[in-house]
């Protein structure tokens, strides 16, 4: 047991750890080497084996499994339980979930299960002396803090996008945790899969978004098109959501999702502040506006002024001939 | 059905950030202040649940200095019954509020209990799943749907471009997403109904946090966007410059 372990809480899909859960213990593996300490990966599922080793390959030097069918969807206390588990077995220094809907549930009810810090979101973490220092988003992106987190353990939840996984081998052996839970008060009824298996906005690495300078819901097959042929999810701004246009799940910004892909493509948005707060992280950025003073282009590194509705067919059949060569 | 929302008073959203001179915090000269939107989606989904059972109550609580009494009369008018004011010139951290917060909520009556999914100031999304905690009562976060029958509710929320939905033991706490439901406009009438409702307010020192902010900074200015024009030729230079020049595609 050492004051300088990194626990990562890792999620399963479809049998393989998440590539949050990798890019989580890509940055856990950075901070335990600077600090001379372990890191320890938490892995709650049915039939976790695969993930394990994924986390293993990502630099995992042991594996905590927590199996059961109680386990497979992480709804209710069942993960927060397995953390404080873990928690007692590895006494962390930090512990560290991704920002997903199961990470931004489970985190702050471990924190305020064991009175602890916690820092949501973080987009870079480092030990500092006592503290934990990290660094996180604030008015969906306007600003950035340094935050300094106190006491130990602490709990963080860590953006996604922000790490890129890789593979730094190690023992990885796998060690089973036994679990309690108390009855559940969350119970799953039906899972409603997408009519379209889609791309997740937020963990996607390109991202084309529409706004109202498309028309009418009736021309979002531009959007669509361009999408596709980028191997892109697609998202829309807030006036097109708010609109009727496209559904509340696709709105980037800030009160819908903040994406940070390697490329955003923005068409027909003009870059109200609100839509500029969720997306503009992302690293590269492209605008298609017939304005060419519009907002949109003071966050864009490339820009085409025109009419979106010549310049988005084009953009889709180049990009389909620049991919395929 | 009584239920307790729990709202922030936060700065507009369409507010244009700019770092005090302490260098931590945000520069309040011209800053407009609302109550941040998620809260207002989960104060009217808790209306149009009292409404719907025919009776019951629906408590506002809020934590913060004294000019958030503005956002609980808007509550107040929007129809919530009452306001409790937790009132703090410093405020703490997600877990220092949450830990505030719960202690108002076990005083008030409640079946369960609403709030945003996250202010849109510090952007945790911590203090709803905290405060469930403290509660020692489930929390189901970011949900667009939320139906009561008695003792249990069933919510639905979206993962990974599925839909869960979800039947939980009350009392519970629920955090709002986008899609649960349109905050009104208060009318006249509530705007004057909500003059004579009970608003109490209570001298607060929040817990002390263990985290703080030691720095706020802006994003590092981007540089200049380049053109292309939008022909076939344009498009073809926009893709190679974003494979040579930013390694993308």
């Amino acid at each position: 047991v050492s004051a300088k372990d990194v626990l990562v809480v890792a999620e399963v899909r479809e049998g393989r750890a998440k590539k949050t859960a990798l890019e989580a213990t890509t940055a856990a593996r950075a901070l335990a080497d600077a600090a001379g300490g372990e890191v320890v990966a938490l892995v709650a599922g049915e039939g976790v084996s695969a993930a394990a080793s994924d986390l293993g390959r990502h630099g995992a030097d042991r594996v905590l499994a927590v199996e059961g069918e109680a386990f497979r969807r992480l709804v209710g206390s069942a993960l927060a339980e397995a953390t404080l588990a873990a928690v007692a077995e590895a006494s962390p220094r930090l512990v560290l979930f991704s920002a997903t809907v199961a990470g931004k549930e489970t985190a702050p009810a471990v924190a305020a299960r064991l009175g602890c810090a916690y820092v949501a979101d973080a987009t870079a973490l480092a030990f500092d002396g006592d503290a934990v220092v990290a660094t996180k988003p604030k008015y969906a992106g306007k600003a950035s803090a340094t935050v300094i987190a106190l006491g130990t353990p602490v709990v963080a939840s860590l953006r996604g996008n922000v790490v890129a996984p890789r593979e730094a081998a190690k023992a990885g052996a796998v060690s089973p945790l036994a679990v309690d839970l108390p009855p559940a008060r969350v119970r799953l009824k039906e899972v409603v899969p997408p009519a379209v298996r889609e791309i997740e906005l937020t963990e996607a690495d390109v991202v084309v978004s529409g706004g109202r300078g498309l028309g009418g819901p009736e021309n979002w097959n531009l959007v669509l098109d361009l999408a596709k042929a980028l191997g892109a999810a697609h998202g829309a701004s807030r006036a097109v959501v708010d609109a009727g246009w496209r559904p509340h799940s696709e709105q980037v910004g800030q009160t819908g999702k903040t994406v940070s892909p390697k490329l955003y493509v923005a068409v027909g948005i003009s870059g109200a502040i609100q839509h500029l707060a969720g997306m503009s992280s992302s690293k590269t950025i492209v605008a298609v506006n017939k304005d060419g003073d519009a907002p949109i282009f003071s966050v864009a590194d490339y820009g085409v002024v025109g009419d979106l509705h010549q310049v988005v067919p084009l953009l889709t059949a180049e990009a389909k001939a620049f991919l395929s060569k | 059905m009584d239920v307790v929302v729990c709202v922030k008073r936060v700065v507009d959203t369409e507010t244009k950030v700019r770092v005090a001179a302490d260098g931590k915090s945000l520069d309040p000269a011209g800053v407009q202040h609302v109550m941040a939107p998620y809260d207002e989606m989960a104060l009217e989904k808790a209306l149009r649940l009292r409404d719907a059972a025919g009776g019951g109550t629906v408590s506002v609580v809020t934590l913060g200095p004294p000019e958030a009494s503005k956002e609980l009369r808007t509550a107040l008018a929007m129809g919530a019954d009452r306001a409790v004011h937790l009132v703090a010139s410093a405020t703490g951290d997600a877990l220092s509020t949450a830990q505030a917060l719960a202690e108002a909520v076990k005083a008030l009556p409640h079946d369960l209990v609403l709030c945003g999914k996250q202010a849109t100031d510090d952007d945790d999304a911590a203090v709803g799943p905290m405060l469930a905690a403290l509660l020692g009562v489930p929390c189901v976060a970011f949900v667009v749907a939320l139906d009561v029958a008695g003792k249990v509710a069933t919510a639905k929320r979206e993962v990974d471009g599925e839909a869960e939905v979800l039947e939980v033991d009350l009392p519970a706490v629920f955090t709002a997403q986008k899609g649960l439901a349109e905050a009104r406009l208060p009318g006249l009438k509530g705007i004057m109904a909500a003059k004579k409702k009970p608003l109490e307010e209570k001298a607060t020192t929040p817990p002390p946090s263990k985290t703080s902010v030691r720095a706020l900074a802006l994003p590092p200015p981007r540089a200049a966007c380049r053109k292309f024009p939008p022909t076939a030729e344009g498009v073809r230079a926009l893709l190679g410059a974003l494979r040579a020049e930013k390694g993308v595609l």
